[in-house]
């Protein structure tokens, strides 16, 4: 197990690790920077200032009650469904890929594509999809939506995924072979 | 290739045995659907699986040993399992073997062909056996023809484990000559109340397609199918419902058992929605029959119909007058507002004269609301169309004359340009009038184009008014549809039996050791989106169905004449700018003049 540290698209700092639990099966996980104390007490800050300001303007109690309601519904729905913690790529050669993205609060939302669905994982820099393609492309699957690993760390995870799709490739042509 | 071996987690403490279940050479996978335990003779054990293959058609074999030693490693078990592999002729022969209590686990091939000397990877993966029978991943039937490629070959494996269910209808208490460990070894689950219901099914769904077989003949008689009551049925919207609830009856009674998942839901949509609905009915009546609420609402109805009444003769006094500051011509005003007068007058006599009736019928006609709460709530809306029907016929009036005042004013305006309609070519044609003809042509344009503020207004009012009354309406039906076509089945399935409703798998991978096989676990992944849950009700069809309706309701509502308004609205936006325009430049003219 490795962790190497890499830079996201805007500048943050993001960890991959990569897992190789068997020949055929291997882990890439990207970790997002966790959510930081400094911005959480200056966004509470800001909208209970604001909140006890409009307070002494209308003296009405209410407002301070909807402000740390405010507050703590918007926290909650922040961390459950807005702020990604971790981003893996599960591939297991012969099974499928499953792809994970871990929210703040523990939740977890996957999806798995088998085997025989996925043609071929791709760096892609513009995504243009001819409407007559004869290899008949369904569906592109964006992966590290939320993370956007730089160019070096994608590279990285690339060569991890061939990996272990070219052996899936190399036993299918020697059976073919046979 | 890769092996993958699909254990139960049911059998991971069950004792040393066979394994039986399906190979899947495309695939190399190998789906173990029970273990056999021993003493048990290989001949009886070939002609049960033969017997299970014949009623399943899934290919069950032998597949391997399974070797759960409590205590040391015992040499000559593990001898007799390889030997086992001789008498089952499988290829490849899985050996699984577990020591104890350890979580990590023995697993091997024995290959007949020596020449595949390749170090096969082998991969085990547990999977819940109850779960996955119960989930429904799996294609249905008609694309079993599908080509092995084309089918997701997890479903081949949900299918596998889904078809064998005859396998695992005998459990430890059986007195058969095989012993086997599954998910339902310990016991058959089974339900009292589940087996109840199915007994009784057969009989009350017979019962109840006779009554129903009898109701819609009545229904459908040719006394009922006469001009005026056919108008009154298909206008009523309860009538509407009656019969949207008696088809679901209709569906429900069937004998035929459901052919696939989709139909099998619906059935189970429609049941639930019933029972909701008949329920919540029967709580309305208990709510209505109580301290005498429908004398309080009879009381009431009287007043506010007298309200409604007085609030529209304000209404017709303050478009006598001067509405908005704006001048109408006074002989039209007097004529539409005594006719409209005098209308409410009538229908006012009317209701006083149905008012000692009104507690007797409302008393009965709550009666109806056991029938459930949909039916309650259509009759509502009946009783705020037939209550609010003058408003309705003065709507009517103003679209008409509006309507005839229009036609007139385009054709006449033609003339004045010195154009013609043709019929034959559907387009506008030049054409020379006679002096006389266009003297007498002008002066209707001038007169119908001097009195269109008047009818405008009119028509703009009692269009807003029939617009507020059908938009209560339309609250009502969407309701109405709401609890018609809440697929509550799913949507309870999805949060308490989520696996039935499965629209993925997860795998997560377990602790792993060197030199053992890998280690993952198969979870049923719960459908997120609600876009799965409803087509499992009703059918998206019918949803669709159900708002076209409504939005037809409405637009019925305003717009009655389908000949008149269609193409003339179109053409009014236009028509109407022009008018204006010559209007201002003909009063120019004439006062000029």
């Amino acid at each position: 197990m490795e962790e190497r540290r890499y830079r996201s698209a805007s500048g943050a700092p993001l960890a991959l690790r990569c897992r190789q639990h068997s020949a055929s099966c291997r882990e890439l996980a990207v970790r997002c920077p966790r959510l930081q104390l400094r911005s959480l007490s200056a966004v509470t800050s800001a909208v209970w200032l604001a909140a006890y300001g409009l307070f002494v303007l209308c003296q009405n109690s209410m407002v301070l009650s909807a402000a740390i309601f405010l507050t703590l519904i918007g926290l909650i729905i922040y961390l459950h469904f807005v702020k990604i913690d971790q981003e893996s790529l599960l591939v297991i050669g012969s099974l499928g890929i499953q792809v994970t993205s871990s929210y703040a609060s523990g939740k977890e939302s996957t999806t798995f594509i088998e085997m025989s669905q996925v043609k071929d994982v791709v760096i892609n820099e513009a995504i243009h999809m001819d409407p007559q393609d004869p290899q008949g492309v369904s569906e592109v699957v964006p992966l590290f939506q939320s993370s956007q690993p730089r160019l070096d760390c994608l590279i990285e995870v690339y060569k991890s995924c061939h990996e272990i799709l070219d052996q899936r490739k190399a036993a299918s042509q020697s059976d073919g072979v046979k | 290739m890769v092996l993958k071996v699909f254990f139960p987690s049911c059998c991971s403490s069950a004792e040393s045995g066979i394994l039986i279940g399906r190979w899947i050479p495309e695939q190399s996978s190998a789906v173990i659907l029970a273990v056999v335990h021993f003493p048990f003779i290989p001949v009886q054990v070939k002609q049960y699986l033969r017997e299970v293959q014949q009623v399943t058609k899934v290919s069950v074999s032998v597949l391997g040993s399974w070797n759960n030693s409590k205590q040391e490693k015992e040499e000559s078990l593990s001898e007799f399992l390889e030997d086992l592999g001789t008498i089952f002729s499988h290829e490849p022969w899985i050996q699984i073997s577990k020591e104890g209590d350890s979580k990590f686990w023995n697993c091997s091939t024995l290959q007949k062909q020596p020449d595949n000397h390749r170090e096969e990877e082998i991969i085990l993966v547990y999977y819940d056996q109850r779960k996955v029978m119960l989930s429904h991943l799996h294609p249905p039937s008609d694309t079993a023809d599908l080509g092995a490629e084309d089918a997701s070959k997890l479903s081949a494996i949900f299918n596998t484990v889904a078809s064998s269910k005859v396998l695992f209808m005998t459990d430890r208490y059986d007195d058969g000559p095989i012993k086997m460990t599954h998910w339902q070894s310990d016991g058959i689950e089974a339900s009292i109340i589940v087996e109840l219901m199915k007994q009784a099914s057969v009989p009350a769904c017979m019962l109840l397609t006779f009554l129903l077989s009898l109701v819609s003949g009545v229904c459908n008689s040719r006394v009922l199918k006469f001009w005026p009551l056919s108008f009154l049925w298909s206008k009523l919207s309860t009538c509407e419902q009656l019969g949207h609830r008696l088809q679901h009856l209709q569906v429900i009674s069937s004998s035929k058992k459901a052919q696939n998942q989709t139909q099998l839901m619906r059935k189970a949509n429609i049941f639930v929605s019933l029972l909701i609905d008949v329920a919540l009915g029967i709580l309305l009546m208990s709510w209505l029959y109580r301290k005498n609420q429908i004398g309080h609402l009879a009381d009431t109805l009287i007043p506010v119909a007298d309200h409604v009444a007085e609030e529209l003769q304000d209404l017709l006094q303050w478009l006598m007058g001067a509405p908005a500051g704006l001048k109408m011509n006074r002989a039209l005003d007097q004529v539409l507002g005594r006719f409209f007068l005098y209308h409410i007058h009538l229908w006012i006599s009317y209701i006083h004269l149905m008012s000692p009736f009104i507690e007797m019928i409302l008393w009965y006609v709550g009666l109806s609301a056991c029938l459930g709460l949909t039916v309650a709530l259509c009759i509502l809306s009946d009783i705020i169309a037939l209550l609010t029907f003058h408003i309705y016929c003065f709507y009517v009036y103003g679209a008409r004359l509006y309507c005839l005042k229009i036609y007139g004013l385009s054709s006449l305006w033609r003339l004045f340009r010195g154009k013609k309609w043709n019929v034959l070519r559907q387009r506008v044609d030049s054409c020379s009038y006679d002096l006389d003809q266009l003297f007498i042509g002008t002066l209707l344009f001038t007169i119908l184009l001097f009195l269109l503020p008047t009818t405008a207004l009119y028509y703009l009012v009692f269009t807003l008014l029939c617009l507020l009354v059908v938009i209560v309406q339309g609250l009502i039906h969407l309701l109405v549809d709401l609890i018609d076509s809440l697929p509550l089945y799913s949507i309870i399935l999805r949060f308490c039996r989520s696996y039935r409703l499965a629209a993925g798998v997860k795998f997560r991978v377990l602790e792993q050791q060197d030199g053992k096989p890998l280690r993952l676990l198969m979870q049923l992944h719960p459908c997120r989106h609600p876009s799965l849950v409803l087509p499992l009700s009703m059918g998206t069809g019918e949803l669709k169905q159900e708002s076209r309706k409504l939005v037809t309701q409405e637009s019925m509502g305003t717009g009655e004449q389908k000949t008149g308004h269609s193409s003339v609205g179109k053409r009014k936006i236009q028509l109407l700018k022009k008018q204006c325009l010559c209007a201002c430049f003909y009063c120019l003219c004439l006062f000029c003049d």
